[in-house]
């Protein structure tokens, strides 16, 4: 057998050797085999000598081509054996991912706050102030300076939790009203403001009645405020808090401290307006009162209601979150149950 | 107020719907709270008559009637009513039908003889028992004689009319009635209605001679009176019946139903006086004087003081005016002569004497939202015409006026610029001057400007404001566009103190707590606990429960009864806390508490729950609490070091577990465990709690972020592990690290802790890691070398520490 027969049995049987190894250890071992010093190659290339010199350089060039595929059948394999081994290795890595999470720990605002908070960046972005004022208050700011003298019969409409005889639990946020316009300065331009908070009914707690809830209390003067910007402004209110869809309108209502007064009804909840039990058939629901706030008011905190004008609304987040969520006991929001208040993440 | 849909048509021509109708009363004038039909959810309900009846074989009291309801054959029906009558026509429920109360009848055997139905009584058919005349209330009620056999009996009955119930806001009182719902409508739908005015027929004989007024002007301004001699006191007609049940008033008798029946149409209350039991020819209207008692019709009696205004003759009161009438001088089957009292009374008098004598009726709650003043004269000409035609009375001539006044139109003005700059609308002239004239208002116009003359009909009309909301509901809310106010920009922002506290809510929540919202009215005994200083309590004049009665003095126990209401529930895990206010007093003498914002929390059982069972168990302690305390006020940068001081001064507290936390030495807190005896009496689980005074907080100065640059050059560490007396705390331990701790010792971090088995008693072990840098130069091994000596001496000749 020539050297190069000899070469040519190497180069068929052998790559078939590389291509059968599974593990890298015996691959390193076959290639020192093959390749190494003492490999038939490199013996093929040492025995060169013994050939004629013309034959040398082909054969030279032969061996070479050899060496070179069995080198990179070798470096092909080790690759594919490599990558074997790495997929085991994922393969047996692999875990079930619909196990639960590591839970951490975070908490939540309460759905009251949410919709206080929504209300106030809205009317921020608008240009309002946001004020709170005192829990305990007056009686001259929570009623009289609302054009709510001691016998005025509305008084009866708010039952109210008396500490003496002058001094209350507000029930209401509008003696914000009185309290800033008595302050603002005129001269330096509209007062635009609005004034949540808890405020105090003397009520027994049921499912529609607590002696504490919330209320935002809202008020534009200007020398230009209209009912037209009253509407425009609680339109904005519902599509804010509520959606698009949401359209308002407005009845006649009455409140001591406005005049007109109205009050602004929202698109069922429930039935989008086509009338269901909820809404009383009426495709409507009572959410706020509202007005353009009555000249006594403005006159007894010392504006001039021949001027200055406009209007004031005040909206019940209790309300409102209860109408948005369906949650149907008022006593919720107070009782503070996590299973409860964990349920309003969602900002929609 | 039942307002009937059919009572309305006899003013008005309405072409809409009673829902419908409701809805433009509701968008023009006032809240409508139903429409309803006092037939709706009835069936199967006829007119019988009974042909012949008898007794029942196995009955005392049922008797066995063979009835016409307008069938081929006669129906037989068991009935035990006592007034059963043979000829009568009366209301039957036939098989299949439905009475009051959902109740379905069925063809039924009644102690075995067949029954076809049911025999009504009115209370049967949906009317309230309080309607029922009273000759009706024990039986079955017989219609008229003309009632056509086998129809449906509800148009017999007024029971096929519409009632709107409006729900009347205290400003318009002149809705409280009929003639002024038709009124209202009548602009709304631009019609005059057609409201009658009554002709009296009177007789020779005056008033006058009969009675006398004597009337204190400051209690009833108008007080007037007219005499009908000789009435017949019997039931009244069916239609006038009708029209009382139908509002919910029960008829009475001919004279007494009259005046509810005026009240009803005009909205003047009016009262009628038995005058043969009035003593002497004087009525008074006076001052009740201390002492005096008075039964009133309802049979209660009433002690009287002098801020009751009474009718009285010239012994004693006859009627609580305004409110309710005297038993003593109540018309009865044998009144013959009638004084009907037509009168204004001061309206926040009798709403005191209302809410004195918790007797808010009618009458009284027309005064008190005022009446037209303009109409008492025609109120009391029609109520005694109608006693004229329906009870055979000799109206005698003239009326009595013992207080009035000329009653004039309220003139107010305003300018079509006026109304549309507030109403944002661009109406014309004309388009408000047919508003107006609509109304019923006089209008005369100069230039743009209108004086408006409003009758009395309209009583709550003083100012400008007032039309200009007359002029928007009768233009239409709908009609008034949609804008935003115009106008000068202004600045919209939270304040700091708001956005602090905002802040101080979102990194409590970020660190797992949620936000409660508790009450701020509580018990005397939680009002009191937890307290971060001494206070006097707030306490309401008149509570509504035992559980809320005075106002908080902290925060912590309303978040204890909160982890109670969950606990008690089966919510072990509960992590909580709330921003609100607290209300101080610093004596008992102040009326006014100041309030302070504070925030605390309370969290019990787990912060973070990890289901899985190899999960460790994470019961909150000291040490995660005050973690998150730290990690909040480190987000609120407040200068100055925060420390936490052990003290066993708050006996709510575990005196073990408890630290007042202090920044830059001032107290803002406190923070640890509730003390296990208030955990049981509040029926919780263990609980740690903190509560801080936000306005403290606040007002604090705070650490302005600067870039610090990152140093470049390594940091070199040592470690040193101590065995120290228990007693010693780590507070001590970093001080005195900190204080020989060199120029170069960047931060002390204590990393283990021991003190369990193979320490010497009262002993513990603390390791800290203390690393140093140089942010200049790299540092040496041995300038640390000699930094971490000197640490290690003080260590152990100040505190006696070994090293280990």
């Amino acid at each position: 057998m020539t050297l190069r027969d000899q070469l040519e049995k190497i180069r068929q049987e052998r790559k078939q050797d590389i291509k059968d190894v599974v593990d890298l250890k015996k691959l390193d071992s076959l290639r020192v085999e093959l390749l190494g010093k003492k490999g038939p190659i490199t013996q093929a290339l040492r025995g060169m000598r013994d050939l004629p010199a013309d034959e040398r350089p082909t054969f030279g060039q032969f061996a070479n081509t050899v060496r070179d595929e069995l080198q990179s059948a070798i470096e092909t394999r080790r690759d594919e054996l490599k990558k074997a081994m790495l997929n085991k290795q994922l393969a047996s890595e692999k875990i079930d991912v619909t196990l639960p999470g590591k839970p951490v720990a975070q908490g939540q605002p309460h759905v009251i706050q949410q919709i206080v908070d929504q209300i106030e960046d809205l009317f921020i972005g608008m240009g309002y102030q946001v004020l709170s004022g005192p829990e305990v208050e007056e009686d001259k700011y929570n009623f009289e300076m609302m054009n709510l003298p001691k016998d005025h019969p509305a008084r009866d409409m708010q039952d109210t939790f008396y500490i003496t005889k002058e001094i209350l639990m507000r029930t209401q946020t509008s003696p914000m009203q009185a309290r800033t316009l008595e302050k603002h300065d005129f001269s330096k331009g509209p007062l635009k403001m609005i004034s949540p908070g808890v405020v105090y009914r003397r009520d027994t707690d049921d499912p529609t009645h607590s002696h504490q809830f919330h209320q935002v209390e809202g008020i534009v003067i200007d020398k230009h405020i209209t009912m037209a910007d009253l509407k425009g402004t609680l339109e904005l209110i519902a599509h804010e808090l509520f959606g698009n869809r949401f359209n308002i309108r407005l009845r006649p209502s009455y409140f001591p401290f406005t005049e007109p007064s109205v009050e602004a009804d929202i698109t069922c909840f429930n039935c989008g307006g086509k009338g269901c039990a909820v809404c009383k058939y009426t495709g409507w629901i009572e959410v706020l009162g509202a007005g353009m706030v009555h000249p006594n008011v403005l006159e007894m905190a010392g504006v001039d209601s021949e001027v200055y004008g406009g209007f004031a609304f005040g909206l019940g987040p209790d309300r409102f979150a209860m109408l948005k969520y369906g949650v149907d006991d008022i006593r919720n929001f107070y009782l503070n149950d996590v299973r409860f208040l964990t349920q309003f993440s969602k900002k929609g | 107020m039942k307002t009937s849909y059919s009572w309305l048509q006899e003013y008005l021509d309405i072409q809409v719907s009673p829902k419908d109708l409701a809805e433009k009363i509701e968008r023009s004038s006032v809240e409508v709270d139903s429409v309803t039909r006092p037939s709706d959810g009835m069936k199967k309900i006829v007119v019988g008559e009974i042909k012949s009846l008898a007794p029942h074989p196995d009955s005392d009291h049922l008797k066995v009637c063979q009835v016409d309801v307008g069938e081929d054959e006669l129906s037989q029906i068991v009935c035990g009513a006592p007034n059963v009558q043979s000829g009568k026509k009366v209301i039957v429920a036939l098989p299949g039908s439905r009475i009051g109360g959902n109740v379905k009848i069925k063809r039924s055997k009644m102690r075995g003889v067949t029954s076809n139905g049911m025999i009504c009584a009115l209370d049967e058919i949906g009317f309230e028992k309080d309607v029922v005349p009273k000759e009706w209330a024990d039986g079955i009620y017989f219609l008229a004689d003309d009632a056509k056999v086998g129809e449906p009996v509800f148009p017999y009955l007024g029971m096929d009319d519409y009632l709107i119930d409006v729900d009347v806001t205290p400003n318009r009182g002149d809705m409280l009635s009929i003639y002024g719902v038709a009124r209202d409508l009548g602009a709304i739908y631009d019609q005059t209605p057609k409201l009658n005015h009554p002709k009296v027929e009177e007789v020779a004989t005056p008033a006058a001679g009969k009675v006398s007024i004597d009337a204190n002007k400051d209690l009833a301004p108008i007080y007037k009176m007219r005499i009908v001699e000789n009435v017949k006191i019997q039931p009244s007609p069916r239609w006038l019946q009708i029209k009382l049940w139908n509002a919910g008033v029960r008829p009475i008798n001919n004279v007494v139903d009259v005046t509810n029946y005026i009240l009803l149409k005009y909205g003047q209350p009016l009262h009628a006086f038995d005058y043969g039991k009035v003593s002497g020819s004087t009525i008074h209207a006076r001052y009740a004087q201390k002492g005096e008692k008075l039964t009133t019709l309802d049979e209660e009696e009433h002690e009287l003081n002098e801020k009751d205004i009474v009718i009285a003759d010239d012994q004693k009161p006859i009627a609580l005016a305004g409110v309710m009438g005297g038993l003593n001088s109540e018309i009865d089957d044998q009144t013959t002569t009638v004084a009907i009292e037509s009168a204004v009374f001061t309206p926040t008098l009798i709403r005191k004497t209302a809410q004195r004598h918790n007797l808010h009726t009618s009458a009284s709650q027309h005064f008190e939202r005022g009446v037209d003043r303009g109409g008492v004269e025609e109120a009391v000409d029609a109520a005694a015409q109608m006693m004229h035609e329906l009870a055979g009375g000799d109206i005698l001539k003239g009326i009595v006026t013992g207080a009035s006044y000329d009653v004039k139109d309220e003139i107010v003005n305003v300018t079509l610029s006026r109304i549309n700059h507030v109403l944002g609308t661009d109406l014309s002239l004309d388009q408000v001057t047919d508003i107006f004239k609509r109304l019923g208002f006089g209008v005369k116009l100069a230039g743009e400007t209108y004086t408006v003359s409003v009758p009395s009909t309209r009583w709550d009309i003083h100012i400008t404001a007032d039309l200009l909301e007359e002029v928007a509901r009768i233009y239409g809310y709908d009609e008034i566009p949609s804008t935003l106010p115009s106008g000068p920009t202004t600045v919209g922002a939270l304040t700091e103190k708001q956005k602090l506290i905002r802040d101080s809510r979102h990194v409590l929540e970020s660190l797992g707590l949620n936000q409660a919202i508790s009450y701020a009215l509580t018990t005397e005994d939680k009002a009191n606990q937890f307290m971060m200083r001494e206070s006097s309590e707030t306490h309401l004049s008149w509570p509504m429960t035992a559980d809320h009665t005075t106002l908080r003095m902290n925060l912590i126990s309303g978040l204890l009864d909160d982890v109670a209401y969950n606990n008690a529930r089966r919510v072990k895990d509960v992590a909580l806390y709330e921003q609100g206010r607290v209300f101080y007093k610093d004596s008992a003498d102040q009326v006014r508490p100041s309030e302070h914002e504070h925030i605390a929390g309370a969290v019990s059982g787990q912060l973070v729950v990890d289901p899985l069972k190899n999960a460790k168990n994470n019961s909150i302690d000291f040490y995660q609490l005050k973690g998150i305390v730290e990690k909040y006020l480190e987000n609120l940068a407040i200068k100055g070091d925060v420390t936490f001081v052990a003290t066993d001064r708050y006996p709510e507290m575990h005196p073990g577990r408890t630290a007042d936390i202090m920044i830059h030495g001032h107290y803002v807190g406190f923070i640890g465990q509730v003390h296990p005896t208030i955990a049981e009496a509040y029926k919780i689980n263990q609980t740690y709690v903190f509560e801080l005074d936000l306005d403290a907080l606040i007002e604090m100065p705070k650490d302005m972020d600067q870039f610090e640059p990152i140093s470049k050059y390594p940091v070199i560490t040592r470690d040193v592990a101590l065995l120290i007396d228990k007693t010693v705390t780590n507070a001590q331990v970093l001080a005195q690290i900190q204080k020989k701790g060199g120029a170069y010792l960047k931060s002390v971090e204590l990393f283990d802790i021991y003190d369990g088995k193979n320490l010497p008693n009262g002993k513990q072990s603390l390791a800290y890691t203390l690393t140093y840098q140089n942010p200049n130069a790299t540092l040496t091994d041995d300038e640390v070398n000699q930094a971490f000596e000197k640490v290690q001496k003080t260590l152990t000749s100040e505190l006696g520490a070994e090293i280990r």
